[in-house]
């Protein structure tokens, strides 16, 4: 499958719905807890056990996009969002035959493995086109597409409620709707198949004169060896684990931290707490990323880890104290994690070039994979032993809290660091790729 | 890398197909925010 490539009078702005029916699509992971309590009573599952189709689903998203990523900048937008189509309905589908024949570790294979592939091909399918396509906003481009992996808990997470509470919570009401899952995934999905089209004048389309893309380019093996991969590395894990780290314990958290208070925390407020942060982490995706493109990509992150660094302060400090100044610090953080993953690929662009920059965020995001389990790790450990030794409130959080301020110090520094580049990185123009090759030859 | 099919007017059909692409998107998102907002007022009201 070649890539596709735009017909004269192609408008760009078909490209950001076709990858918002991708992500909003996969963002469905996040609405996983969804089926873990049914599942748990239908097939006499753990917690522990509920949550493996997720756990290995995250795990194949990191490992498929760091490894298919190559793949996916040669085969070209289409062909990954076909592969993402296929892999991720084929898990639902797997998961129905499952849940139907009551056997578990065919929704952990189906939802978990199959779909996890999924996740990770879907999510870096469209984010070197759409870096293509809008050159002139690459923040905002990959910002639409990012933002659709936070809304496709949204919409999943009523949606997928509302559907066990017809057909029945019982292992056949579980797998008819996985089944619905599946085929309405497919659906929704076809449209970012069908839409998708590369730059006449993109690097690898076919029958068009190719044009060099202007700037650095780097491949994504090379990008391996250069320091300014391994800093935007501890830039994306340490920021992803301060917003997991209020993200991960946010109704316990706001629970615990007006416990003692003359206006304590009902379950039902801390709910609307939680969805208010989902609405933040969204709203920073695609705001700040977009802003990104006006102040650039480093000053950026100064803000998401600076002004974080300074948030989580605030709540350590004064916390307590104030509801709404609690609730406008951690809607802040949020934002700034919502932007932290939005902005990354156009950061790289900057830095790395277009030429294979979907493949080097595939790689990246195994920062995200160790995040995810670094800022929970964080955060319940240290509840867990404060709560041991007799603590409780708002002290079970502050030394996680001081570890989280530490850790955007870190993030900052690392991207003070970040430099452009160098030359001896790039891959060779045309011109000079032969003059190497023929200097070469004459060596030899 | 702005290309000839970007700067050149989508024609009539296309705009179709660019408001259709939106819709599709859309609807399902703008359901999602709607539930969202209904739960994140019970912050206020819970």
């Amino acid at each position: 499958m070649s890539p596709p490539v735009a017909p004269p009078g192609w408008s760009r702005w078909l490209v950001p719905p076709a990858a918002l029916s991708v992500h909003l699509s996969i963002g469905q992971a996040y609405a996983w807890s969804v089926f873990k309590p049914p599942l748990e009573s239908a097939l006499g599952l753990s917690g522990t056990q509920s949550a493996l189709p997720f756990q290995l689903g995250i795990v194949m998203l990191g490992l498929s996009a760091a490894f298919g990523g190559t793949l996916v900048e040669r085969k070209g937008p289409r062909w990954a969002m076909t592969v993402a189509l296929v892999c991720f309905s084929s898990g639902f589908l797997l998961s129905a035959l499952g849940a139907s024949l009551e056997q578990y570790w065919l929704i952990v294979l189906g939802y978990g493995f199959v779909g996890g592939i999924g996740l990770g091909i879907g999510y870096i399918s469209p984010v070197s086109t759409l870096i293509k396509w809008f050159p002139d906003r690459p923040g905002m481009a990959t910002g639409i597409a990012i933002m659709g992996f936070g809304g496709g808990a949204l919409i999943a997470s009523p949606w997928s409620a509302q559907m066990l509470e017809s057909f029945g919570s019982g292992s056949s009401g579980i797998a008819l709707a996985f089944l619905v899952h599946g085929l309405s995934y497919a659906v929704f999905m076809l449209l970012g198949v069908l839409l998708v089209r590369v730059p006449r004048d993109a690097p690898g389309a076919r029958g068009t004169a190719r044009q060099a893309p202007t700037g650095p380019q780097v491949s994504a093996n090379q990008a391996l060896r250069t320091p300014q991969f391994w800093l935007l590395w501890i830039v994306l894990c340490m920021n992803v684990t301060a917003g997991i780290g209020i993200l991960e314990k946010a109704a316990p958290m706001i629970t615990d931290f007006f416990a003692d208070t003359s206006t304590p925390v009902s379950v039902t407020a801390a709910a609307g707490f939680v969805a208010l942060l989902s609405a933040a982490n969204m709203a920073g995706r695609i705001g700040w990323s977009s802003t990104s493109d006006l102040i650039g990509r480093k000053n950026i992150y100064r803000v998401y880890l600076g002004v974080g660094a300074l948030m989580y302060a605030l709540i350590a400090l004064f916390g307590d104290s104030s509801k709404p100044l609690f609730v406008l610090c951690a809607l802040v953080i949020l934002s700034f994690y919502g932007g932290g993953f939005a902005t990354i690929p156009a950061y790289l662009k900057d830095l790395f070039g277009t030429y294979q920059v979907g493949a080097i965020h595939g790689r990246l995001l195994t920062a995200w994979s160790t995040a995810g389990v670094l800022g929970p790790l964080i955060v319940n450990w240290i509840a867990d032993r404060q709560e041991e030794a007799g603590r409780h409130g708002a002290s079970l959080y502050g030394l996680s809290f001081v570890i989280m301020i530490g850790l955007l110090v870190v993030g900052f520094v690392a991207n003070e660091l970040v430099r452009p580049v160098a030359p001896r990185h790039h891959v060779p123009a045309p011109k000079e790729a032969a003059h190497v090759e023929r200097q070469q030859s004459e060596s030899a | 890398m702005l290309n000839d099919s970007s700067q050149s007017p989508p024609s009539p059909d296309r705009r179709w197909l660019i408001a259709f692409a939106w819709v599709w998107v859309g609807v399902p998102l703008a359901y999602g925010l709607y539930e969202l907002v209904r739960k994140a007022t019970q912050l206020f009201t819970g």
